[in-house]
Order: C-alpha cells, then sequence, then structure tokens
C-alpha cells in the first residue's frame, strides 16, 4: 500500500476492484465501511460477483470478467474529456501524459460497454465520482493481478490516480492488499527470483558486489533474474531443476494446474520440505523438516501496510520440531562448511550462520537494506515500524511518494486491452473465477484444522448463477462435476443470484474439491502470475 | 473465568492485514484470543479466522520430528542424519547440474528473518537466484 490502514476513512471516494474485501481482509473492509457509513465517503465497486461491500456502494460496476483495462482505460477518457484531470500534478510530477492522453483518445465509455458489458452511463458516473474526489484511494487484490494481464492492470489503475493527482496524501494511493501474513515482508527481505532485500536488483552489479562482499560468498550471485515458483514446476518436468527447497508452502494445492505440479514433484530427483504439517506436498518429499508454527518462534512479519511488526514466542516447541531459524541456520552451516559443534560462538554470524537470535538476523538484513536501515527489533515495541525506515531516528513512512515519487517522476503508461487466454467456447462454455471465503484460508492446512471454523463451514462450495442451474437441471445440493482442459473436481453446487450469468466461482480451500486441478491457463508475460481468475469450464450433474 | 498463565503479544498468522494478537496461555494452551484497542493495524477488531482459527497450533498432526525417505517410504529419522543427507544432496545436485538445477521456495507464512536466511543460502551458498514464494498465487 502506498498508504496506511489508519487513513482508509478518510477517503471521499473509495474504488475497490479485484477484491472481495469483507471475507480476503474483513478488518480492512471495516475502514472502508466506516469511511462510507461516518464520513460519507462514496464507494465504486468493480467486482463480476454481488459481494458484500455491494450493499455500501455507490457504484457497483460488473464487468466482464478480464476486461478491466478497457473498463479503466474508458474511465480516464472520461476525466480527460471531462477536463477533470489534475493539470497541476500532471506538470510538476509526472513523466509521459501525452502518449498516454494518445492511447486513452479511443477509449471511449461506449467502446468500453461493447468489450466489459458495462453501461456507458455507468462508466461515465464513475469517472466522474473518481476525477472530481478531493482524495480518491484505489484499493485491489487478487482479481486485478492474477491475469495474463495482470501488470496492466495494476499500472491502468496507477494511471487514474496520476491523472488525479490522488498521491501522497492521506485517503489517497494505489493500495494493493496482500494476501499472506508475510507476503510483504516475504518480498522486502529478497524472496524473490529478481531481487535481493529492499529489492535491490540482482542484475546491479554494485548490488551483487555488496552482498558477496558482506556474506564473504565462496560462489557468485548470478547476474540474471531466477525462475518464478511456476516457472520452477516447469523447470522439473524440463528436467532443468533437479532439486526443490520447499519451506512453509503447499504447492500441490495453491499452485495452478496442480496436475502438472503432482507430476513434476513425482519427477524430482530431491525434494525437502520444511513445514509444520505432513501436507500433500511434504508427503512427497526425500526429507521432512518439522519447523514451528507463529505462536512458538520469535522474528517480524511485514503487513500490507509495509508495517514491521514483531513475532513472539507465546508456546514451548512441540515433541522434536525446532524453531525454522534454528533449521535455517544449521543448513547454512553445513552448506558452507562450518561445524556445527564449533565452539566459536557467535563470532561473526554473517558468515558462520552463528546468530544469537531473529534479532541479530534483522540487524543484517538493516545493514544490508538502505529502506530498512533504521528498524530494530526493540523498536517495534509497541506498534512497529513502516518502511522507508533509512535511519535509527527515523519515525518510519505511513505515505509514500509525498513529495516525490521513488522513481522521481510518476510514469504514465499507455495501456492496449487484450482478451484472457482462454475465454469460454462451445466446449467449455462458463468462465471460472476463484477466490477465497472469509472462514478458510488458503489451502486449508491452518483453518481446516480449526474445529469451529470446519463447522461453520466444512465443505468447499461450488457456485453458479441460479438461470445457468435451472437451464442445465441443476439444484441446489447436487453434486456437480466441474472440468477444465486441465483437470477436474466435484462437489456440492449452490444456486444463487450474485453470481452473473455464465460464472463458476469456487473456493480453494478444500483438498476434496481441488479448484487449482482446473485453473493454470497462462500467466501474465511480466509477472508471471496465473490467470487464476478467468479459466473456461464446463459444468454437469454427477 | 480462566486466568491466564500469561498473555503474549504477537501477529495474526492469518491474512496481510497484520492484526496485533494477545494469546491468553493456560497450561500452555491458547483459549482465548483478544486484541488491544491501539493496534495499529486492527484498533482490537479482529475477524473470526484472527479470533477463533488457532486449534492448528494445538493439532494432534503436527510434525514432532523428521523424516527421511527409505525404500519409498516416509520413516522417522534424526535431525543430524536429515539434515546431513539434505546438505549433501544439495551441494552433489549443485556440483553434477549447476546451482541453477536447484529451487528454493520461501515462504509468505515465514518471518522475514527466516525468508532472509533462506534465500541467503541459496543465492550466497548455492549461487542461484531460483528464489521464490506464493506471492503470486
Amino acid at each position: 500500500m502506498t498508504n496506511s490502514i489508519a487513513d482508509i476513512h478518510l477517503a471521499d471516494v473509495l474504488l475497490v476492484t479485484g477484491s472481495n474485501t469483507t471475507e480476503a481482509h474483513p478488518v480492512i473492509s471495516l475502514e472502508m465501511k466506516k469511511a462510507v457509513r461516518k464520513r460519507g465517503a462514496k464507494l465504486i465497486l468493480i467486482d463480476p460477483r454481488e459481494i458484500e461491500l455491494s450493499n455500501f456502494a455507490a457504484i457497483h460496476i460488473r464487468p466482464r470478467s478480464g476486461t478491466d483495462v478497457a473498463l479503466l482505460n474508458a474511465m480516464a477518457h472520461v476525466i480527460l474529456a471531462e477536463g477533470l484531470e489534475d493539470k497541476e500534478f500532471i506538470a510538476a510530477r509526472t513523466e509521459n501524459f501525452d502518449a498516454f492522453k494518445e492511447a486513452v483518445k479511443g477509449c471511449t465509455p461506449q467502446w468500453a460497454e461493447d468489450i466489459s458489458g458495462v453501461p456507458a452511463e455507468m462508466i461515465v458516473e464513475a469517472a466522474r465520482v473518481y476525477g472530481q474526489a478531493g482524495s480518491a484511494a484505489i484499493f485491489w487484490a487478487m482479481g486485478i493481478t492474477q491475469s495474463s494481464h495482470g501488470v496492466d492492470n495494476v499500472q491502468a489503475l496507477a494511471n487514474l490516480a496520476l491523472l488525479t493527482g490522488n498521491f501522497g496524501r492521506p485517503g489517497t494511493g494505489v493500495n494493493p492488499l496482500r494476501g499472506q501474513n508475510n507476503v510483504q515482508g516475504a518480498c522486502d527481505v529478497g524472496g524473490l527470483p529478481n531481487v535481493l532485500t529492499g529489492y535491490q536488483p540482482v542484475t546491479d552489479e554494485a548490488v551483487r558486489a555488496k552482498f558477496e562482499n558482506a556474506w564473504q560468498t565462496k560462489v557468485k550471485i548470478p547476474p540474471t533474474p531466477g525462475l518464478t515458483v511456476t516457472e520452477m514446476m516447469n523447470g522439473v518436468l524440463e528436467g532443468r531443476i533437479k532439486a526443490l527447497y520447499i519451506m512453509g508452502e503447499n504447492p500441490i494445492l495453491s499452485d495452478p494446474n496442480t496436475n502438472h505440479v503432482r507430476e513434476a514433484l513425482e519427477e524430482i530427483e530431491f525434494l525437502a520440505v520444511q513445514d509444520i504439517f505432513l501436507n500433500e506436498t511434504a508427503q512427497m518429499a526425500h526429507v521432512v523438516l518439522p519447523g514451528v508454527s507463529f505462536a512458538e518462534k520469535e522474528g517480524t512479519f511485514t503487513n500490507t501496510e509495509r508495517r514491521v511488526q514483531l513475532v513472539r514466542p507465546a508456546l514451548p516447541i512441540r515433541g522434536g520440531a525446532r524453531r525454522d531459524l534454528d533449521i535455517l541456520c544449521d543448513l547454512g552451516q553445513r552448506l558452507s562448511g562450518v561445524s556445527p559443534d564449533d565452539s566459536a560462538d557467535v563470532v561473526h554470524p554473517v558468515t558462520n550462520w552463528k546468530y544469537a537470535g531473529a534479532s541479530a538476523v534483522w540487524d543484517e538484513i538493516a545493514a544490508l537494506t538502505p529502506t530498512m536501515a533504521g528498524i530494530r527489533h526493540e523498536r517495534l515495541v509497541p506498534h512497529g515500524l513502516q518502511w522507508p525506515c533509512p535511519a535509527p531516528d527515523h519515525p518510519g513512512t505511513p505515505i509514500l511518494h509525498k513529495e516525490k515519487f521513488t522513481r522521481g517522476l510518476g510514469k504514465f503508461t499507455p495501456l492496449t486491452f487484450r482478451e484472457p487466454i482462454e475465454n469460454p467456447d462451445e466446449e467449455y462454455p462458463f468462465i471460472l473465477n476463484t477466490g477465497r471465503i472469509l472462514q478458510h484460508w488458503h489451502g486449508g492446512t491452518l483453518s481446516r484444522r480449526s474445529e469451529g471454523l470446519d463447522w461453520v463451514v466444512p465443505e468447499g462450495e461450488i457456485q453458479i448463477n441460479e438461470e445457468d442451474g435451472s437451464n442445465l437441471g441443476i439444484a441446489s445440493g447436487d453434486m456437480v462435476r466441474v472440468s477444465s482442459r486441465r483437470g477436474e473436481a466435484t462437489g456440492r453446487v449452490r444456486l444463487t443470484s450474485k453470481l452473473p450469468r455464465g460464472m463458476v466461482f469456487m473456493n480453494f480451500h478444500f483438498a476434496e474439491v481441488p479448484t487449482n486441478a482446473l485453473t493454470g491457463a497462462g500467466v501474465d508475460p511480466v509477472a508471471k502470475i496465473p490467470e487464476y481468475k478467468v479459466s473456461a469450464v464446463k459444468i454437469e450433474r454427477v | 473465568m480462566i486466568k491466564p498463565d500469561r498473555i503474549v503479544t504477537t501477529i495474526c498468522p492469518y491474512c496481510g492485514v497484520g492484526c496485533t494478537l494477545n494469546l491468553h496461555i493456560k497450561s500452555d494452551v491458547v483459549y482465548r484470543v483478544t486484541s488491544p484497542f491501539d493496534a495499529p493495524a486492527n484498533h482490537g477488531n479482529l475477524c473470526v479466522k484472527g479470533r477463533f482459527g488457532y486449534d492448528f497450533v494445538h493439532a494432534k498432526d503436527r510434525l514432532t520430528q523428521p523424516f527421511m525417505r527409505k525404500d519409498g517410504k516416509l520413516v522417522p529419522a534424526a535431525w543430524n542424519d536429515a539434515m546431513g543427507y539434505v546438505a549433501e544432496r544439495l551441494l552433489e545436485i549443485r556440483d553434477k547440474y549447476g546451482p541453477d538445477s536447484i529451487g528454493f521456495l520461501v515462504s509468505a507464512k515465514c518471518t522475514n528473518e527466516e525468508n532472509y536466511l533462506l534465500q541467503k543460502a541459496a543465492r550466497g551458498l548455492i549461487g542461484t537466484n531460483n528464489v521464490d514464494h506464493c506471492a503470486r498465487l
């Protein structure tokens, strides 16, 4: 998020798209509803489904799946046609405006209606509401990014915010809602194939030299980005990847096209899994290393507003499990040939992998990462710190891009609308859309072991529109089989008026209804994110 | 009312909002979860998972020992053997096929410090940038 959770309620207009916030980020939805109810903010909701936030929306736009760029370009077209753009902001703080203006010239509301099915008047109204707002904040989640043009979608949203000067003030900004508790942090500390900590690129020679010197490496950090998750799985089948070390992840349930992932893991020469349960992926491993849960460890998580917060151990370690940090230090010592019995404790933890604790590891991160250089564990009590925090006396940064953008000027991106990779056809006439529900979590490993949650929602439900249901002779409660070009899943169906016709909605929390056996038609060419929100499927009663 | 042995302040393990939790613990069991009203992300609010979804911590099928595959089956193993085998195989495969034949998945559920160390091992000890996690999934 460029902005903070605490300033959501200060927005005059909220544009929420590709986020069923109430179910996936419940506590943030409370702030959105507060803005609407208490301050009379207007909510523009863009979502093909009717969701709980629809009840709070001034305008609910329900486009055909995957037509976001057409819709957002048309909103920009209207803002420009009606002179609602922030000319001063554009002149002072942005670049590439003329190319962008040219690109949206032909993107009339009527053009976008023909593509997205959203009435032109509604697009005009939404553009006016957003364009006239004193402060307008944009929020999105995987409904925007999990698309074969996810990067374009995000840039289209950023274009709108640039066009109207909605950056750097409370109640504005572009705000992705991050899914996992520490997905922000995992990205921040180098858990990506193209960057080291703080998004320092591996392609930069000076960056690589800095880390190689600090770590005193015997090997070179390669100058080219590595493979993403999906590419690694393909790499196994292509014979390029021979070994995987997987920590705290269950790709057999969460990756797209799971049959393909299973095939890959069956074939691999060596698979090590570090986890707290013997999940579907761990069952295929050559070695399983038992780590501990969040309740038994110390360290930090970084939330969606870039706030680094302290995780404290609350319970003793169970049985013969080990703290994940200790497992990793052990691994580091063995890989670098340091004897684990070496009594020269904590002499030089950077190279001998004998850290005094999580705080010592953090200090190493801070020393190598300018944006987090001022953060120390002891500064995180009681409320954490939001990066950038470059110095020990820096208070952290609740709002990004205040005076200038990180890159200097904010850059407009001219965008062309592209269709999703796999639109419905005669054989597979429905669009499969996937997402989370409130009571469960991701692959279900945590939430399905919580008796109360599993009692409330014990089954992975398949939803379809009620008219589609009666046309197919399917009633709520029937067992149906949903199949795509890649696989099939069987489960109980519920007919609902909340889905548009032609859509099947499934969550991916239940191993018994393996939704991701169906997904995986393609990925975004830049971000390599799978197009989870549009897969062509058929549905039949069993 | 049950009196806790201790109350530990920490962060919710579910979504990216980062709600502050107070874990109320009696006899090493989390029996109640509350949140302080001055919590920066959630002002004392919690969702149904954040307040009630912690049985997994005490689940009977939590892993409590390492396993190694022997004759196609996972069998209990000693830490030293399991760790030794992991390091040996990774180095063997690195030497035989090159560093880019190995991939590392860090975790959006693990801490910053853990993720940092695993990518450090991948880049600094094996010599590959094949590091990713479920951010896209």
